[in-house]
């Protein structure tokens, strides 16, 4: 570990979703309680122990299918959602046990982007009032300087200020994306949680929301935790990458390694499986199944009913995630054997 | 090979009170048995206005202005309704986006491909319902008999896709018109569906109009492919041709766009704007406010021109340089 702290560090990191009981299922849980009957959870476990860590500078791929939990780890780091369990450390210290006014100064620097550029925008403000509002409540800026400040808001991320008065509605969802991300920046954040932040767009748009992207993180500093399903664009942007499957990290390591040398079963189906535009009549060979209920995942390793090298040990035990190469992780029982 | 379907010149406009937006203004495409046609576009391109069109879906304000959609030499476009409804879903069929737009969430899947069979063919209860099963078996849903019971509800999103698909080939169309079918899905379950499909084109012949924007897909799928931007085709050609030598600079920028045909960490290249609102859309080359090759010639409208067999583009200044 180098001396200076990461700048978010997950310890140990779960995350469970159950519903509360109403007086009627209490009191059916109590009866067959007292019957002595098994009691079933509805428990989503969407995050399961997950350990990471995010240094000055870096941008980290997080990829995963639906129902991973990438955008619970997501939400958990930006400090929108409590976790259920460990830490989430920003800069070393310990967001949730931060006097007050060092917690609120934490979260401002962590903002997220969200996916949908037309459900993150709140349809009845002006433009001025979505990026201005908050610099302007955090007291970032005084109201003399507040309309040239939200003016460089925008201009930053490509858009007109000449269209600060109008509402999210008049705009593309390319725009509307670059109005998710001026909202985040003005608040001067030092790390962005991107969350699907280009899915929606369309593959010319999101070639230019990539491309500011990569130019903010030169001229701001930024570090990004950039959460993505599609693996070209984690490919192209980030530095290191971790994959999930079913609330766990399976496989983590740098870019070129983990694109080079696939180590996890599911990493190297998840590869092999994405269309490349190089591809040529290429024939789709599937990984059978599907992703199981996070609200029932298997036994043992949460890839074995799917994976085609599950052993006996696979459906019991819990593989660790173990060092493979420097920097390399991966959580698979193969690598026991060599 | 014979040609199953070809699409002459269509137009389908739509009326608003704003004015005219011409969603599909002059397409023309062949599509042959056993073949997949990747029809590539960005939102508002009229790709799926074009696969609309095709089965005859398209609602008022919107109607075929002009054209010709040839099945096996019948025009679609001046079929009367009920003549339509005999072809649709019995020799041409779609599957959309969202499987639930295909599926009625209160009828159980038996139901409803019941109904399917016996709207086009005369045959018994429990022969419909074999058939059923063995589309539902076709397009690998486990063990289909149970399945045939469930509501739509009770699949996940690449099983409803699945039952969407099976529901398509129950009279073994001979033309499917996909529209993104497998947008919303995940990689692993693409990658199923995908595999699926390829299967069926290549056991039964039927012909595939594979709506998408996206490249990647197309290209491991398709055998030709077809170019839109702001309703008109403006390149067709072989996969590997278009792909590798793409001559329109819409097409070239939108590969250049794709992430993997980039340098990792730099910047891509993008183009510039954004696409035009295609209402009052003015005359000439569509692209030309975002082309870098763009020049006075191009406020003419360009004439579809074939480079080399098999190709065709509307371009007055082709990129003819190879892609870096």
């Amino acid at each position: 570990m180098s001396e200076v702290a990461p700048i978010i560090q997950l310890d140990g990191v779960s995350k469970r979703f159950g519903k509360s009981l109403d007086f009627a299922a209490r009191t059916a849980r109590s009866i067959s309680e007292a019957l002595g009957k098994p009691q079933r959870n509805d428990i989503v476990r969407a995050v399961d122990n997950v350990s990471l860590s995010i240094k000055q500078g870096e941008v980290l791929g997080l990829v995963g299918e639906s129902g991973c939990g990438k955008s619970t780890i997501g939400r958990m780091v930006a400090g929108i959602m409590p976790t259920s369990d460990g830490t989430v450390r920003y800069r070393g210290e310990n967001v949730a046990e931060l006097p007050p006014t060092e917690a609120r100064a934490a979260k401002l620097a962590v903002q997220m982007i969200f996916q949908d550029p037309f459900a993150s925008l709140n349809p009845r403000l002006r433009v001025q009032d979505i990026i201005g509002e908050a610099p302007l409540y955090h007291s970032l800026v005084s109201r003399s300087d507040w309309s040239a400040y939200v003016d460089e808001q925008l201009r930053r991320v490509g858009l007109d200020p000449g269209y600060k008065r109008r509402y999210p509605h008049q705009f593309s969802g390319g725009q509307r994306q670059r109005l998710g991300i001026a909202r985040a920046l003005a608040v001067k954040p030092e790390f962005l949680v991107c969350d699907e932040a280009v899915a929606a767009l369309d593959v010319s748009i999101q070639a230019q929301v990539l491309n500011l992207f990569m130019d903010l993180r030169e001229q701001l500093d930024l570090t990004y935790l950039f959460i993505s399903h599609d693996l070209g664009v984690v490919e192209h942007l980030s530095d290191r990458v971790a994959i999930m499957y079913l609330g766990r990290i399976v496989e983590q390591a740098d870019t070129d390694e983990i694109f080079g040398r696939p180590n996890h079963p599911y990493t190297q189906a998840l590869l092999s499986e994405v269309p490349r535009i190089e591809a040529r009549k290429k024939t789709f060979a599937a990984i059978a199944g599907e992703i199981p209920s996070p609200m029932n995942p298997p036994q043992g390793c949460h890839f074995h009913p799917r994976c085609p090298h599950a052993m006996p040990r696979c459906a019991q035990v819990v593989p660790t995630l173990r060092e493979i190469a420097p920097g390399h992780i991966s959580a698979c029982h193969l690598n026991d054997k060599s | 090979m014979s040609t199953v379907l070809e699409v002459r010149n269509l137009q389908t406009h739509f009326f608003t009170r704003a004015g005219v937006v011409k969603a599909v203004d002059g397409v023309s495409f062949t599509v042959e048995t056993g073949k997949v046609l990747g029809l590539v576009g960005e939102s508002g391109s009229g790709k799926s206005v074009t696969g609309f069109s095709i089965l005859g879906l398209v609602d008022p304000p919107g109607r075929i202005a002009g054209g010709s959609i040839l099945y096996r030499g019948q025009d679609l476009a001046k079929l009367s309704e009920e003549e339509m409804r005999d072809l649709r879903g019995n020799r041409i069929a779609m599957i959309f986006q969202d499987p639930m737009m295909t599926l009625n969430p209160v009828l159980r899947i038996d139901t409803q491909m019941i109904e399917t069979v016996l709207a086009h063919d005369k045959v018994s209860k429990a022969e419909a319902r074999s058939r059923a099963r063995d589309a539902l078996g076709l397009v690998g849903i486990p063990s289909p008999e149970e399945r045939l019971n469930a509501y739509p509800h009770q699949f996940s999103g690449g099983m409803r896709q699945r039952v969407a698909i099976a529901i398509a080939l129950l009279h073994r169309p001979d033309v499917i018109v996909a529209d993104e079918p497998t947008t919303a899905l995940d990689v692993t379950i693409q990658a199923q569906i995908l595999f699926e499909m390829q299967k069926l084109c290549a056991s039964q012949g039927t012909a595939l109009v594979w709506i998408t924007h996206d490249l990647s897909v197309i290209a491991g799928l398709a055998d030709d492919i077809a170019v839109m931007y702001a309703g008109r085709i403006v390149e067709t050609g072989s996969v590997a041709e278009v792909l590798d030598r793409p001559l329109h600079p819409y097409t070239h920028g939108l590969i250049g766009s794709v992430p993997s045909r980039n340098a990792r960490g730099h910047r891509l290249r993008q183009i510039p704007g954004m696409t035009p609102s295609l209402l009052n859309l003015a005359p000439g080359c569509a692209f030309r406010t975002r082309c870098a090759r763009a020049t006075d010639a191009c406020m003419a409208e360009p004439d579809i021109t074939t480079p080399s067999p098999g190709r065709a583009i509307r371009c007055f200044h082709p990129q003819l340089e190879l892609v870096a």
